[in-house]
């Protein structure tokens, strides 16, 4: 366990070189001129020449990589190529810290009734309730995000008028409730299925039998023994949407205008900045392999089979 | 003759009794029992119908704009009302639909089934040097988040490909890649193949995996059967249900995933109709959908329906087919 944990460890900095390299290339073959983008249609060549030297773009592609990647390390993603003057950290910091606001609270409304209805779901099977379940969530599941986000403004923003339409205030502020749920209301159903498909496994395990036998009250049976272990399988798909957290959320952003993370990379994208999009894929592959790492940390503690193997 | 051997010996008194059934007709006939399964087969099935048989079906031409009658509601000459241009909402949606049948199908026949079934067997396989290539490849896929990978292919990708298809339209005087949007579709295509090989490969593999070292292929092989041909008639057999599930839920993933990038203006270009662009077009990149969902509900509605339909078809047949093909729930 140890040497695949040194292994995964060793790992981890050769794949975000490689991945580096990939949006390096993308980025460097890509359409669009950043020099243009900086100057407008009408630029004089000795102009653009003087700022192709300036932003290093004469050097060979091998060359601007490497000097990313010794900034990157050191925590300096270069300068914007749109938002002059202003480096990539400093636009970049302020909105990672938004989206990681809107999607946590995105998360617990997926955790909190993803998690209970997958096991009530499953408690029931046989019974219409656990279909309804299912059903009721994966058609949630099914439903975009460009008729959840309008919908619930003209409902709860508009009609009722219960919250604002838009706009962005921070964490306990009441117009992050509804992007919240516009992101968090989909995920509920991935929730369901797994709890639902763990929990229906450890039902048919010789020790619920046991526990129920040695005259265990339900609550225990249910929670020690049951929801817990069911709980494991869990784990996993909570590595991934906390590396998706940071990634922020693109159209649910846009819709609902929150200056995160999603908003600028879509910017970006379009604008051919190509160090902030550099520095967003990133960030995000980073995120996505160190949260798997954990998950991987947290099942040996949290299942000691996987500990004595 | 050898494999039918080792098969008969293995299998001899179950496979007496179901004698001439495959493992479709089998898993067919559970399905007919499962009503929500199969209602959600006859609506993918009408669905995928309804795209391929657009230019039957269509009532306007789906570009045919008519400026006296824009964002008209639903009457005979228009059976869902007209946009802001004037043109036939009903023929844009069947066009519309039509454009993800493509790209679904183009996936899954090359991203899915080609790449993904074929590496997954082989890093299973033959394990080794194979399955650390594939494997960490799939791992620098799977590290990029996907969303934005996928545009940020979709982005840089489209311009080199048309200039590259333009180049040769010219000098060899083959015409039509362009004007036909296959250029369009190969490039949507290309931005979802890391969305759809490397889970179908990690399943493939994972499946591989627990059965190579299983007494009937270990017997194949001393009967000297090829590989090749081990892995078609044997293997691939043996993990075709997990496959299918999965194919199905990424059938729905795929179909969200196009809808998004037309809606971002990366899929297919207009003229040609699709979902994304239609809901687009009609919520002006989503900054006035509540406007429109007041006022012009049809618009939206329409396409949204097919949309949420579709993904929704996908997720409980996947669903059904997971109790009906998986040997310890049925």
């Amino acid at each position: 366990m140890l040497a695949y944990m040194i292994r995964r460890l060793l790992w981890t900095p050769v794949l975000l070189v490689i991945v580096s390299i990939i949006v390096f290339v993308l980025g460097t073959y890509g359409p669009g001129d950043p020099v243009e983008v900086r100057l407008g249609q009408n630029y004089s060549p000795e102009a653009a020449e003087r700022l192709r030297e300036q932003m290093g773009l004469n050097d060979p592609v091998g060359v601007q990589w490497a000097r990313y990647v010794w900034g990157a390390v050191r925590g300096d993603f270069g300068e914007s190529f749109v938002f002059q003057g202003r480096s990539v950290s400093e636009i970049l910091g302020p909105r990672l810290w938004v989206s990681a606001q809107l999607n946590l609270a995105a998360f617990l409304i997926t955790f909190v009734f993803g998690v209970p209805l997958g096991f009530y779901a499953a408690k029931r099977q046989g019974t219409w309730k656990d279909p309804g379940v299912v059903i009721s969530t994966l058609a949630l599941f099914a439903l975009p995000v460009f008729i959840i986000a309008p919908f619930l403004i003209w409902v709860f923003a508009l009609r009722l008028d219960w919250v604002p339409v838009s706009g962005w205030g921070g964490f306990f502020d009441a117009r992050i409730i509804l992007p919240a749920v516009t992101i968090g209301v989909p995920g509920i159903a991935v929730f369901v299925r797994l709890m639902r498909a763990s929990t229906l496994d450890v039902l048919g395990q010789e020790y619920i039998r046991t526990a129920r036998a040695k005259g265990l009250s339900e609550l225990v049976v249910n929670y020690r023994h049951i929801a817990r272990n069911a709980f494991i399988p869990i784990l996993t798909i909570l590595g991934f949407t906390f590396a998706g957290l940071f990634t922020g959320s693109l159209i649910t952003e846009l819709m609902f205008g929150i200056p995160g993370l999603g908003r600028i990379s879509l910017d970006s994208i379009f604008a051919r900045d190509f160090p902030v999009i550099t520095a967003i894929v990133l960030i995000g592959a980073s995120m996505l392999v160190i949260a798997n790492l954990l998950i991987d940390f947290l099942y040996t503690i949290v299942d000691p089979r996987i500990r004595l193997q | 003759m050898a494999d039918e051997l080792t098969a008969t010996t293995q299998t001899s008194a179950s496979a007496r009794s179901v004698r001439g059934r495959s493992l479709f007709t089998l898993a067919m006939a559970r399905l007919t029992r499962k009503k929500l399964g199969m209602i959600a087969l006859i609506v993918i099935v009408l669905i995928y119908l309804a795209g391929i048989f657009a230019p039957l079906l269509d009532t306007h031409g789906y570009s045919e704009t008519n400026l006296l009658r824009t964002q008209e509601g639903p009457d005979f000459e228009n059976f869902l009302g007209t946009d802001r241009l004037g043109r036939d909402t009903y023929t844009r949606l069947l066009w519309g639909i039509q454009t993800t049948v493509i790209v679904t199908i183009a996936t899954l026949l090359t991203g899915s089934i080609v790449l993904g079934v074929s590496l997954g067997m082989a890093a299973g396989y033959f394990r080794g040097f194979y399955d650390t290539v594939i494997s960490r490849v799939g791992e620098i896929t799977s590290a990029f988040p996907d969303i934005l990978l996928i545009i940020l292919l979709a982005a840089t990708v489209r311009p080199r490909v048309l200039d590259l298809v333009r180049d040769f339209e010219d000098s060899t005087g083959f015409t039509g890649f362009i004007s036909s949007g296959f250029v369009d579709f190969f490039v949507i295509g290309l931005a979802l193949l890391p969305l759809s090989w490397f889970g179908t490969m990690r399943l493939v593999r994972g499946q591989v995996l627990q059965i190579r070292d299983a007494d009937y292929i270990e017997a194949a092989r001393a009967m000297g059967v090829s590989t090749p041909r081990i892995l078609v008639r044997h293997v691939l057999p043996n993990i075709i249900s997990p496959l299918i599930v999965t194919l199905s839920f990424g059938m729905g993933a795929v179909a969200g995933t196009e809808i998004a990038l037309s809606f971002f203006g990366l899929g297919v270009q207009p003229p040609r109709p699709s979902l994304g662009i239609m809901i687009a077009e009609a919520t002006g990149r989503g900054s006035t959908a509540t406007s429109v969902l007041t006022q012009h509900p049809e618009q939206l509605l329409a396409p949204i329906a097919v949309v949420w339909l579709l993904i929704f078809a996908w997720n409980i047949l996947g669903d059904a087919l997971t109790d009906v093909l998986n040997p310890r729930s049925r």
